[in-house]
Formats: C-alpha cells, sequence, structure tokens
C-alpha cells in the first residue's frame, strides 16, 4: 500500500472533484465565523439570491472588533457595532449558531472551537482568519480564507484549493526550563524566515511536540500561518482524546469509541514522503523574542539584534526600515531595555494553561511600575476558570489588568491600542508595524517572558527571574 | 460576485521593492470595519500614505506623481500575515489590477485570484528589471499578457513567462468566480456531504 501522510489522508478523503489543471473541489466539515470578514459574504449571498447549504456546519462568534471592557452594554464604536449586528443579523436569519458576546461560551473564535469540542481529529476547518491553523493542533486540516471563500462555503460547503506541498517539522528531545512552545515556534520561524513555509502545510512531529499539552500545540499550529505555511497540524494521540472526552460537542457513548479508533489512525505512515524535511533540537531552544516587524525577526532574549553583515539590496533596506520602526540598532543586544506595555491574551496565547502561566510567575510580586499589564481571556469559560482558580486574584494583586473576552491588543480594531512609539512585549502572533496601534512596538514572546518582563520592567529572560 | 475580465493589460506601474509587505500594511485592521465591499482604495497603505494627522506622506510611492498605473510591482513575500480580503479590495478599489512579484503569500494569491486581481510571479532577476526600468523611466510601460502568460517590458521587448492554472486562467480571462463553478455542482456536493 502506497505510503501517506497524514495530510494526504485527511485531504483526499475531502476532495468531492479534481478539477482538470486547476484546483481541487474540497469539501468542508466545519466553518467558523466573526464579525469582521462575514458581512460581505452574506451580502453577495442575497445579491445572488441564495442561502446558506449547510448551516448546522457553520459557527459564529464576535471576537476582532469588540471591546474588552463593558460587554453587557451597546458598543460604542458605531463601526464595530453595526458589524456585530450583522452577524448576529446573519446568523437569526439563516439559522447560525452564534456564541454572542456575554454567553457562556462567546470568544475567540479560535479558542471556543476547540474548547466546545466542535474541533475534532480528521476534520477540514476554514475560517476568514489565518489563524484558523490553531485547529491542527487537533489533527484536522484547518486554514485560513478570505471572504469571497467565505462565501463560497456558506453557499456551497465548498472551496477550490488546489493542494499545497507537505513538510514535516520534528523537535527531538527535552525543553529547558522556562522554554514554552511559543519559543519552539518563535525559533523555527526565526530559523526558516517568515516566508520559509509559503506554498507548504506544516506537520510539527518528534518527542517534544508530543510533550506537549493540547493548549500548548495550539500556539504551536497557531503560528504556521507566521512562517507562511498555509497552516500546520499535529497527529491527534491520547492527550488529544483526553483533551476532548466530554466536551459539549464531542461524540458521546459508542460514538465516542468509534470516533477515537477512527481518530487513531489519522497519522503518517512509516516510510511516506513529505516535500521537505527539517529536524530542531529541543536543547538549542531558549527563551525568544522578535526585535523586528515580521515573525520571523527573532532571537534568543539573550541574544543581539543581528547585524547587516550579507545582506544587500532591498533586503538590506526593508531590514534597515523595520529597525528603524523600533527604534532599535543593528547589533545591540535586546535584554535590559524598558517596555511599556505588556499584553497576555490573543488566540496564540489566551488560554487558561497561559494565563495559569503567567499568575504562577508572577505570584507575591508586583509588576513594575513603567509597567501597563493587560490580560485578556480568550474566552468566557477561561475567564471562569481563571476566577475559580484563583489566578485573577493573583494577577491583580499583581497589578495586571483583567479584562473581558476577545482578540483586543492583538490587533488595533477595537478599543486596546498600544500607543505610537511605545514597545509592548506580547503573547500573541503578529508584531507588523502598526499591528497593536499605529506606531506601536511589538515584540512577541511567550507568556512567561512576558510576565517577567511585567515585573522587571525591562526586556528579561524568564529563566533568570525564577530564583529572586 | 463575477468580476472584470482579464486579458491584456498595458499600463506603467507603480513600484514597491519593500519586502515582506504584510495585509496590515496593505490596509490596517482599524479600517475593516464596513460591512460592504466600497471605498477601501482610500486607506490602501494607510500608515505609509498619511501621516497620524492624515497629511500624505510626501516620501511614500503613491503620494508621488512621477509614478502612476494599474500594475503594482512589489517587493518579494508580499501579502503575508493576515486572510483579510480587504487588502486586495483596497488594491483593485485603488485602481491597480495585477500584482507583480518575485514572491507571494499563499492567502493574499487566492484572494486576488478570487476578485479578479491578477498576482504575477517573476523571477527575483525579472523583479529587478522592472523596478531597474520603472526607475529610469517612470512613463515605461508593461503588458501583462494573460492569455499568452506573458510579462513584457516593451520599452526593450524583454518578457518573462509566468505560470497559472487553466482552470483560474479561464475564470479570469472570462471574468467567472468559484461559486458560478461550485453551485453547478451542487448534487454532486449533496451526495458527497451524505456519504460523510
Amino acid at each position: 500500500m502506497e505510503k501517506t501522510t497524514l495530510f494526504d489522508k485527511i485531504w483526499d478523503s475531502h476532495v468531492v472533484r479534481s478539477v482538470p489543471a486547476g484546483p481541487d473541489v474540497f469539501f468542508i466539515d466545519k466553518h467558523f465565523i466573526h464579525e469582521v470578514t462575514s458581512p460581505v459574504a452574506f451580502l453577495n449571498l442575497e445579491k445572488r439570491g441564495i442561502g446558506v447549504k449547510y448551516p448546522h456546519r457553520t459557527i459564529a462568534t464576535p471576537d476582532h472588533n469588540v471591546p474588552t471592557v463593558d460587554q453587557d452594554q451597546t458598543i460604542k464604536d458605531k463601526l464595530s457595532r453595526m458589524q456585530v449586528e450583522k452577524l448576529r443579523e446573519n446568523c437569526k436569519k439563516y439559522g447560525i449558531e452564534l456564541h454572542d458576546l456575554g454567553t457562556a461560551h462567546h470568544g475567540i473564535v479560535h479558542v471556543i472551537g476547540p474548547e466546545l469540542g466542535v474541533t475534532q481529529p480528521g476534520m477540514t476547518i476554514v475560517c476568514g482568519d489565518s489563524h484558523t491553523s490553531t485547529h491542527g493542533a487537533f489533527g484536522a486540516i484547518a486554514f485560513g480564507i478570505g471572504t469571497s471563500e467565505v462565501e463560497m462555503v456558506l453557499a456551497t460547503q465548498c472551496i477550490m484549493q488546489s493542494k499545497p506541498k507537505k513538510m514535516r517539522i520534528s523537535v527531538e528531545g527535552q525543553l529547558g526550563k522556562g522554554v514554552t512552545s511559543k519559543d519552539i515556534i518563535l525559533y523555527i520561524i526565526s530559523k526558516i524566515s517568515a516566508a520559509g513555509a509559503t506554498g507548504y502545510f506544516v506537520e510539527y512531529a518528534g518527542s517534544a511536540i508530543r510533550n506537549l499539552s493540547m493548549e500548548a500545540r495550539m500556539t504551536i499550529c497557531n503560528m504556521s500561518i507566521e512562517m507562511g505555511a498555509r497552516g500546520g497540524l499535529i497527529a491527534p494521540d491520547e492527550t488529544t482524546f483526553a483533551f476532548l472526552k466530554g466536551k459539549q460537542y464531542a461524540p458521546k457513548g459508542e460514538d465516542w469509541d468509534k470516533a477515537v479508533a477512527y481518530w487513531k489512525t489519522l497519522k503518517t505512515d512509516e516510510g511516506a514522503v513529505f516535500d521537505k524535511e527539517l529536524v530542531f533540537d529541543a536543547a538549542d531552544i531558549e527563551p525568544m523574542i522578535t526585535y523586528g516587524t515580521n515573525p520571523g525577526m527573532g532571537i534568543k532574549v539573550k541574544d543581539r539584534i543581528p547585524t547587516t553583515e550579507g545582506m544587500e539590496g532591498s533586503n538590506k533596506t526593508s531590514y534597515l526600515k523595520s529597525l528603524e520602526y523600533m527604534g532599535f540598532q543593528p547589533g545591540e543586544p535586546v535584554k535590559g531595555k524598558l517596555v511599556d506595555y505588556v499584553f497576555v491574551g490573543s488566540c496564540t496565547n489566551g488560554r487558561i494553561e497561559d494565563i495559569r502561566a503567567v499568575a504562577n510567575f508572577v505570584k507575591g510580586k508586583k509588576k513594575a511600575d513603567n509597567i501597563t499589564a493587560w490580560i485578556v481571556p480568550g474566552s468566557r469559560e477561561v475567564e471562569k476558570l481563571a476566577h475559580e482558580e484563583g489566578l485573577v486574584k493573583i494577577l491583580e494583586e499583581a497589578g495586571f489588568e483583567l479584562r473581558q473576552p476577545g482578540c483586543s491588543a492583538c490587533l488595533a480594531m477595537n478599543d486596546d491600542k498600544i500607543p505610537s512609539g511605545k514597545y509592548a512585549v506580547s503573547t500573541s502572533n503578529r508584531n507588523f508595524e502598526g499591528r497593536q496601534g499605529p506606531g506601536a512596538r511589538t515584540m512577541l514572546a511567550s507568556p512567561l517572558t512576558v510576565a517577567a518582563v511585567a515585573v522587571t520592567g525591562r526586556i528579561t529572560d524568564p529563566r533568570e527571574v525564577f530564583n529572586n | 460576485m463575477a468580476y472584470d475580465k482579464f486579458t491584456v493589460l498595458r499600463s506603467t506601474a507603480v513600484p514597491l521593492p519593500t519586502e515582506n509587505v504584510d495585509t496590515d500594511q496593505i490596509i490596517p485592521a482599524r479600517f475593516l470595519k464596513a460591512t460592504e465591499r466600497e471605498g477601501f482604495g482610500d486607506n490602501l497603505f494607510r500608515d505609509w500614505r498619511y501621516d497620524v494627522e492624515g497629511n500624505p506622506k510626501k516620501d511614500f510611492v503613491l503620494n508621488d506623481p512621477t509614478y502612476s498605473g494599474k500594475i503594482l510591482v512589489a517587493g518579494k513575500n508580499f501579502g503575508s500575515g493576515s486572510s483579510r480580503e480587504h487588502a486586495v479590495w483596497a488594491i483593485y478599489d485603488y485602481g491597480f489590477r495585477c500584482v507583480v512579484s518575485s514572491f507571494f503569500a499563499d492567502i493574499f494569491k487566492n484572494n486576488c485570484l478570487n476578485i479578479g486581481v491578477l498576482p504575477v510571479t517573476v523571477s527575483p532577476e525579472f523583479a529587478e528589471k522592472l523596478f531597474a526600468a520603472i526607475e529610469a523611466d517612470p512613463k515605461t510601460e508593461i503588458e501583462v499578457n494573460l492569455p499568452e502568460q506573458k510579462i513584457k517590458l516593451l520599452a526593450t521587448g524583454e518578457s518573462e513567462s509566468f505560470d497559472i492554472n487553466e482552470y483560474k486562467k479561464d475564470n479570469m480571462q472570462n471574468g467567472f468566480d468559484d461559486i458560478d463553478y461550485l453551485l453547478n455542482m451542487s448534487s454532486e456536493i449533496d451526495a458527497f456531504a451524505a456519504s460523510r
């Protein structure tokens, strides 16, 4: 029998038709929508005079533009309010399940999907958001799409896609103390660049990946897009099944046993061939931070910003432009630099495990005076757990401001923005110019590093604060 | 929605050699709050084009009257990051019909094809030639010929072939979109869905 990869198995079983010299007609099991990339899709359906083909395969929540305070009140920003109201209207009209503001499972779309057990191994999942790759942590093919494609899925439950190439990235060995899955993915992206996996779908493998929790796996798959990959996935295993068991939409009883039996078949065959294979040693990975304006511009916290040696032409110009934006010099260390804001949250690191990590770290400590510290749970469920576990109390005593669930300061689309020229060390996924607000300077790092920065007020290697 | 047909485009071009231009630069998130697909061109490259007071920044290429045209020649890894189709809507609404780069991000490229903006991938060498030619003469014309899959510098005749799959090429030439195709196979999709 032909040896195939996990990706092939899922992809091939979802091809309705292959267009000669064209893409595949690709069937979508689950579709998530939010308020920003769906309204035009619904509008176009209306213009065409067609409806939603399978409403039960789509789930909605408002997350991008929502305020993270006073969510029980009317949204003040008129345009944001209109988008959220449009989403409500469309969900009602077409019979789509909506997890609205203030309800038990409201949250960032990529946090609530797994939380509800909607996300399951072997599925194809899309959403008009590039971080849909998060769901790949469950052994699903999940990726972001544009609004035209949102329209296609609503209308036909299919999109036209050419099959990407396959890459396997293995991380072998034991992670050091203070090193998290965020550091793994920032390390990989720094090695292969922000475009290093463009054209590929990535499978993450190796002992260091298998040893990670589901939350940590989601962080890795989430940032696949930041190296250009369409998505990333991890073969499901006992960790995956344990996470899903008992979740609202997870199969129950006999169906559960059947599902697990199927899920266990979802793995890459020994000897299957990838278009590209990369192997990293977990022992080489240390706490990471970005210093530039794309996620590939990352270094170990202890290292210096690379010099321009060997760069020329537009490559060098772009590099210097990026450092100028950040207010950094080539060759200087980042450690010790003063920081203004820390942000813990987003679909990358806004889950309960992330909040626990930060709370454990800052317990009994205080944030530095120069720091404004925001902590934004990825969902109501995360918020609820954080209260129940006493984490909120710890964080508030440390001087953190807890906000309500949403995308918040990850993308400067709502009220949570970093002011121009200020430095934010953030657990989110993108350090693009202006990503957290016009002129804002973002440095991406793990929740642990962010916690260390909050306490010291400066760029800090979390391992150096552990002993204090 | 069906869109403009694309066959042969002859135009001057706007050069933007910056590498890794992400979709947050093409259109920042705070301008994604519309519920209709109109007017996004005004905010194309907003924070590079205007200062905080809304005054045009003189050194940005879209504010330089020397350069104009329906073709945007961009640096390597153009369109990375967010999947927001609004980025392509902004490019289209501004008046571009074709984007040329030596390397495109995947989702951006798909989004272009889905609304009828032709993404043309050229070799890094040819991209350099285009930048040099535009710099030497901002009025130099470029021909993008979709039927022949060729991009040509009209002044010198230098040209290069580009790839596009037959299905998408056909769609672009006829102004068809994927939904037209998918709606026509509705019963086949139903049968597939029922088998799952």
